[in-house]
């Protein structure tokens, strides 16, 4: 099955991204494809390249890029929802590319499901 | 992927619900999800809206939010129309609960009861929520 993916909310607060994350990986690994994975409102919080949590946590934004990398998953945050949080092409973590909300609606187009991930 | 103009489109036809539960201001649910409804009705998409518990603040009239440092955008939802999205749905019980009517809201809406929100749905290709 084709799948699209959207992640509304930010690392940490959240268990969203987790949780988004760890779905795709499962998916992927039953043999479904990822057409893409959105990242929408605090979602977008998830691509910086700073993010430096302890060692003995999770860093969602290298595991999302490793996944990315690993499976060639198209990682795209919202162009609008980034600008407003300050996010730009040269703080994005490998694997991440910002685009406009045009490529959500793509992906709930040629997607066999869209899944939401977030409140 | 480049981005489509509203009238390169050429694509298949989806039907997609927009569920609106949150109140217009204290998370940018709502606001950021009308951008949304907005884009896909430029992709030419088979668009329907449905509001249900605190959403139904978010078409409620004569808002005032100057004392909260927010836009007031509800005159946004006016703008649906234009965008050809006139599939604009609210859940009867939860207007009810907060103690509204149509005559309340901005913009001209079907009322629908909870049986009715669940059968439309059900015959929905892509469902998101804000």
């Amino acid at each position: 099955m084709k799948l699209g993916i959207l992640v509304n909310e930010g690392p940490f607060t959240h268990q969203a991204s987790d949780t988004a994350y760890l779905f795709s990986k499962a998916a992927l690994e039953k043999g479904h494809e990822i057409v893409r994975v959105f990242f929408y409102h605090d979602g977008v919080n998830n691509s910086t390249k700073f993010a430096d949590p302890p060692s003995d946590d999770r860093n969602l934004v290298t595991l999302w890029s490793d996944l990315a990398k690993e499976h060639g998953i198209d990682l795209v945050v919202c162009v609008a929802a980034a600008m407003r949080r300050g996010i730009t092409d040269d703080l994005l973590a490998e694997g991440f590319k910002i685009s406009g909300l045009g490529q959500l609606v793509e992906a709930g187009i040629t997607g066999d499901k869209l899944i939401t991930f977030g409140d | 992927m480049a981005d489509f103009e509203d009238d390169e489109f050429d694509g298949p036809v989806k039907k997609f619900m927009y569920v609106n539960r949150k109140g217009p201001y204290g998370t940018v649910y709502a606001l950021e999800g009308l951008e949304v409804v907005l884009i896909t009705a430029a992709f030419d998409q088979d668009v329907s809206m449905v509001f249900i518990d605190d959403g139904v603040f978010q078409i409620k009239k004569d808002q005032e939010t100057s004392g909260i440092n927010m836009k007031n955008f509800s005159p946004t939802y006016r703008a649906l129309e234009g965008y050809e999205v006139e599939k604009v749905y609210v859940e009867r019980e939860s207007l009810k609960a907060r103690g509204l009517d149509e005559d309340d809201l901005v913009i001209p809406v079907e009322i629908l009861d909870s049986q009715q929100v669940a059968d439309l749905m059900d015959q929905q290709d892509v469902i998101v929520s804000f």
